[in-house]
């Protein structure tokens, strides 16, 4: 199903037609709104007249997170405060939280990005949604809650957390649509299948999962375990949180809602635009946000575009998974390691829970990572050898597709802290 | 496929059934850390479950404590709701005097018709020790033993020691 049928399915041409008429109006809105572009703008010496086109993006300065970080809290709003109507912070883990700022058409705007995302999933306003992300300064809760109410189906927000009375509800309300970080959907799917109540008597059909990387083999456990077809949601909540864009029921890509958030792929090192269908650094220019508008604003999401027209018949750019953070990526002995191929490589063995803690240390100047992982309590031995054998295993396929080695330890069921949003999986020790 | 497991059942069920001889034993994995070993036994302790002869194989990551317990369907209950990964494996008590060269005999037995041993352990108390063996063929190892008129343990004499 298609929400808006007029955009997502526009013609390309008319598309960018769109497109560069909002951008040239984005460009006059920030250089007469936003001081901090405006001194951008003079310092490049660039006019917003000088901005014709959609091509003419390239001309536009970026925008990176330490300039959010630097204009703490109010510096980047282009509106005065009275048009503000609501404020939402990153869990910035070092320095000061990342503030976005909406105005009442931006929630609007937001609302309209995620009622895309979730009528593509096949939700109507018959649907009960348990909104399981965490409600507050994070964008998922409100956002999936506020998309929801749009398409007017019934919320239930109980965000994040109390496992048992999310199985209860889920079973008495008989919710049938679950909204949440992947790495809590694998705990509630665990949960599933110890609580009290038969499989079957659950309604639920479609997981909407986001706000962390994922993974194929991720997508069948998880549809496995609750008995759902699962949807990857994409978003940052610099952008507009989530709803930046989402899987159509082909799931070949992420669509982007580019009429609204304008994307670009460059080399994450110089910042040259890419050719299409080359991997680099996801890049967003808001073309009609009002309240705290960014241009140019680098994700360090690292993925790939692709612009021909979907089975679906969308029109709309589709993105490939994200494979990782430019930041997220660790440097191992020199090796370039994303924690996404490690969950890849342990979901393809089925001794071991889809699990895992990273430990990298530094000793005598040599890295050291060690791996804990947990086997499965039916592939538990008495036999020793088997178990040597086990971890023998994964540090081969580890070796053969990373091209490092790790050190695996295994530990107890349960024995790695469960996450209730996003999960921690890596401990970088190192004092560089 | 049913009817073997059946039968395999009815002669090695180790039930109240006086004649058999297979024992139940806990394998428990344990993680290498501090403190572990005695959440174990504490768990036992608090189910009013006692341990009768325990050992523990390791290496230099995890350790996996192989024990015989007074109850040990109880006790796999107990440590099963305590999240530890615990199996139940079957294994053979037998008895032999506590002088030189009595085991030696036994297990020649053994070797001389084929069985292999995985791992066993024991402790000599007074005139008789007390021997706990995991063979890779439980069958031929309990034909063997009897036929070479081995004192071999009833189960329940095992988890009252």
């Amino acid at each position: 199903m298609i929400w808006n049928e007029t955009v997502e399915c526009m013609d390309r041409e008319q598309l960018r037609d769109l497109q560069s008429a909002r951008l040239k109006k984005m460009a006059e809105y920030v250089y007469y709104n936003t001081p901090f572009y405006r001194k951008k703008f003079q310092e490049m010496g660039l006019e917003p007249g000088d901005i014709k086109s959609i091509d003419d993006i390239t001309k536009l300065p970026f925008t990176n997170k330490l300039d959010l970080r630097d204009n703490y809290p109010f510096g980047l709003a282009a509106v005065p405060m009275s048009q503000i109507v609501r404020i939402h912070a990153s869990s910035g883990t070092t320095g000061k939280p990342v503030v976005v700022l909406y105005t009442r058409k931006d929630l609007a705007m937001w609302s309209e990005a995620i009622s895309r995302a979730f009528t593509a999933y096949g939700a109507t306003k018959e649907d009960i949604f348990q909104v399981a992300y965490g409600y507050g300064l994070f964008t998922g809760g409100l956002g999936a809650h506020d998309g929801a109410t749009n398409i007017g189906a019934s919320v239930i927000p109980i965000s994040s957390g109390n496992t048992q009375k999310q199985m209860t509800l889920m079973h008495d309300f008989g919710t049938t649509i679950l909204c949440c970080t992947p790495s809590y959907a694998m705990f509630l799917g665990e949960a599933m299948a110890e609580c009290e109540y038969p499989r079957n008597e659950f309604k639920l059909r479609v997981g909407v999962f986001g706000a962390e990387p994922w993974t194929e083999k991720m997508r069948k456990k998880l549809e496995e375990s609750l008995g759902i077809k699962a949807y990857d949601i994409y978003g940052l909540s610099e952008i507009a949180g989530p709803g930046v864009g989402y899987e159509c029921e082909h799931q070949c890509g992420t669509h982007l809602n580019e009429d609204l958030f304008y994307p670009e792929i460059l080399d994450p090192k110089t910042g040259e635009p890419l050719p299409e269908g080359q991997l680099g650094e996801l890049t967003f220019t808001h073309l009609t946000k009002e309240g705290m508008p960014l241009l140019r604003y680098r994700t360090h999401d690292l993925t790939a575009l692709h612009y021909d027209k979907c089975k679906c018949g969308r029109t709309l750019v589709r993105m490939d998974r994200i494979l990782g953070r430019c930041d997220d990526m660790l440097i191992i002995r020199g090796v370039n390691v994303f924690p996404s191929q490690i969950e890849d490589v342990i979901l393809k063995l089925p001794e071991y829970e889809p699990h895992f803690l990273l430990t990298v240390d530094r000793v005598n100047n040599t890295d050291t990572s060690e791996l804990k992982v947990e086997v499965k309590e039916e592939y538990f031995t008495d036999d020793m050898a088997t178990l040597v054998g086990l971890q023998k295993k994964l540090e081969a396929e580890l070796r053969s597709v990373i091209g490092l080695g790790f050190k695996v330890k295994l530990v107890e069921p349960k024995g790695i802290e469960r996450s209730e949003g996003k999960a921690k999986r890596v401990i970088d020790n190192r004092k560089l | 496929m049913s009817s073997t497991i059946e039968s395999f059942k009815s002669k090695y069920n180790n039930n109240e059934n006086q004649t058999n001889m297979l024992a139940k034993q806990l394998s428990v994995f344990l993680e290498n850390k501090s403190g572990r070993l005695t959440e174990v036994t504490d768990v036992l302790g608090a189910a009013g479950v006692n341990l009768s002869a325990m050992s523990i194989a390791d290496n230099s990551d995890f350790g996996i404590l192989r024990c015989i317990v007074s109850d040990p369907d109880k006790a796999y209950q107990v440590l099963k709701a305590a999240h530890f990964a615990v199996k139940i494996t079957d294994v053979i008590g037998f008895t032999c005097p506590n002088v030189s060269g009595s085991l030696a005999k036994v297990l020649k037995h053994l070797s001389e018709n084929g069985v292999f041993i995985e791992y066993m352990y024991s402790f000599a108390n007074g005139d008789v020790a007390t021997v706990v063996i995991r063979p890779t063929d439980l069958e031929s190892c309990e034909r063997i033993l009897s036929e070479k008129k081995v004192e071999l343990m009833k189960a329940s004499e095992l988890y009252e020691l």
